[in-house]
């Protein structure tokens, strides 16, 4: 019975080494060829409610096209209903400018681009940006709430 | 001026803030008339819906009377008498034009923490929260209306200020339960929670066909209230087994279509309630599903579940697989109002709509705090408290 007992834990341990093994290579060979997931890499964008031309010929948008280091690109959505707006930094332009403390100080420069891209959506959809009554916090948790309020508008997916 | 004011968990007390001022070109100023308690109000007040700030102001179904408009406004005049949707929304971007109100892009300022929360934000919402905008709310002598012409709506003479009310929320909500819920001729609906909102989508799924309509909740008095005036069937949920006495009911199909309108603190009994209200408690689930949970596992196969109370975030235990197995649809929503809103306005001028009955007790803005005791401990048979400034 001991050579028994001795020989079923020789293959389960055998088994677990193969098993984790195999795990380690699975995890190296998927960071070979996972796509780039650099948020910096990816493009801000909305869709708004109004055709192309009119988009493109609105001034914010042009404003928008002439800050430096962003690229800015208008496309026609899906069923010719809407326009999409989209805006990516180029080159350096956020090295080192974009972690979650830049975010947390608001100094992340894509923070006024998602509020950018969202007025100009309100603005063209219909003619203003809503704003919200001033609150006057008293408790710390208020403080906190009206610090995340007035950043949410540049936070969120875009 | 005077406004009931949040101040902390389970906290209220009318305090004194600024007059709203119109801060966009599309905002109208409207001196409140009437406005009603709503039970979603009571997860703001106990702490359950996150993102409210001390002072932050109550109250998100009203009607009121026009006093100042911005430039931009062009349909309402001074001196109108509206009832304003709960739902903040511009009218315009693609989700407004579709009828879906409120998701709409365009009425919430606040979009990164509806975004965080929802993974995309919603429209706005009166006295909700700054996940959905913190405009401050209607239990206050003035509010601030933004895009006035697409949210208030002008009520015909005749109809009395506290039925009215009623069509700022309560029963565009209950509508669109019935509507999305997809309640056709001769179908069986089953609706969770006799408050207004279940009151109103028992209602509305009898005006969209529906042959038998089955109203339960625990509470008697309300029970009797939608017998009463609706002319529905009831069901005591703690003297049955709910799920046995639908299947019945039904000839052991199960409804076609359950609508939901309980939401995020259901009471229940069993084992079930406890754990949910530990797991609350311990805030390792956030909301507790117990009607939800049973909507789906009654529901016919390949029938309708709709969501009509409100839920904010994490459940446990959910039925997922009834849902795909028994190939259901499932839906939800916050009230898509603008839609409804003038259609229900003229069936309640006609006389077709009764809401009267929903508003079991009046009292002065002042006594708002009392209001929402008796109104969240359902002392005296209070389905709705309805303040007046």
């Amino acid at each position: 019975m001991h050579w028994l007992a001795k020989n079923v834990a020789l293959t389960v341990g055998v088994a677990i080494l193969r098993f984790m093994l195999r795990a380690v290579e699975r995890r190296i060979a998927a960071r070979g060829t996972r796509p780039a997931s650099d948020p910096a890499e990816r493009w801000l964008a909305v869709t708004v409610n109004a055709a192309p031309e009119t988009v493109a010929a609105d001034p914010q948008v042009r404003r928008l096209q002439d800050v430096p280091g962003l690229k800015v690109r208008l496309t026609p959505a899906p069923g010719g209903r809407s326009t999409e707006i989209a805006a990516r930094f180029t080159g350096d332009a956020l090295a080192g400018r974009t972690g979650p403390l830049s975010r947390i100080a608001g100094r992340d420069p894509r923070q006024p681009v998602r509020r950018a891209l969202r007025n100009t959506k309100s603005m063209l959809e219909t003619g203003e940006v809503l704003r919200t009554e001033p609150t006057r916090p008293r408790t710390p948790g208020g403080r906190f709430m009206a610090a995340l309020a007035r950043r949410s508008g540049g936070e969120g997916r875009l | 001026m005077k406004a009931l004011c949040w101040q902390g968990v389970n906290e209220l007390g009318v305090e004194r803030v600024p007059d709203p001022a119109v801060l966009n070109d599309q905002d109208a100023i409207v001196r409140v008339r009437a406005s009603a308690t709503c039970g979603s109000d009571l997860h703001l007040i106990g702490g359950y819906i996150p993102a409210m700030q001390a002072g932050d102001v109550l109250g998100h179904e009203f009607i009121g009377e026009v006093v100042e408009t911005g430039p931009g406004v062009r349909r309402l005049g001074v001196g109108d008498r509206v009832v304003v949707c709960s739902v903040v929304a511009c009218g315009r971007c693609r989700y407004c034009e579709d009828g879906l109100w409120s998701l709409c892009d365009n009425g919430n300022p606040n979009s990164g923490m509806g975004a965080a929360l929802w993974g995309y934000e919603t429209g706005g919402l009166y006295g909700y929260s700054h996940a959905t905008g913190g405009f401050r709310g209607s239990h206050a002598e003035y509010v601030r209306v933004p895009f006035a012409d697409y949210g208030a709506f002008p009520v015909p003479d005749g109809i009395d200020d506290d039925a009215a009310v009623f069509a700022s929320d309560a029963v565009p909500t209950g509508w669109m339960g019935a509507e999305l819920g997809g309640v056709t001729g001769g179908d069986t609906v089953a609706v969770w929670g006799a408050g207004a909102v279940g009151q109103m989508a028992a209602w509305s799924a009898g005006q969209l066909g529906a042959e038998r309509v089955i109203v339960i909740d625990r509470l008697r008095d309300r029970l009797d209230m939608a017998q009463r005036h609706l002319g529905v069937e009831t069901i005591d949920y703690t003297a049955t087994d709910v799920g046995a006495e639908l299947r019945e009911r039904t000839g052991g199909r199960g409804p076609d279509v359950c609508i939901e309108a309980v939401g995020m603190e259901a009471h229940g009994t069993g084992p079930q309630h406890v754990y949910d209200k530990v797991k609350q408690l311990l805030r390792l689930e956030t909301d507790r599903p117990q009607a939800a949970r049973e909507a789906v596992m009654a529901c016919r196969k390949g029938g309708s579940v709709f969501l009509l109370g409100v839920f904010v975030g994490l459940v446990d235990k959910f039925p997922l697989g009834a849902v795909m197995n028994k190939g259901l649809t499932v839906r939800g929503a916050q009230q898509h109002g603008q839609r409804y809103i003038p259609m229900l306005l003229e069936r309640m001028a006609e006389g077709a709509l009764q809401t009267r009955h929903l508003a079991t007790h009046t009292m002065p803005l002042r006594r708002g705090a009392e209001a929402y005791e008796l109104f969240k401990e359902k002392r005296d048979g209070c389905v709705r408290a309805v303040l007046h400034p």
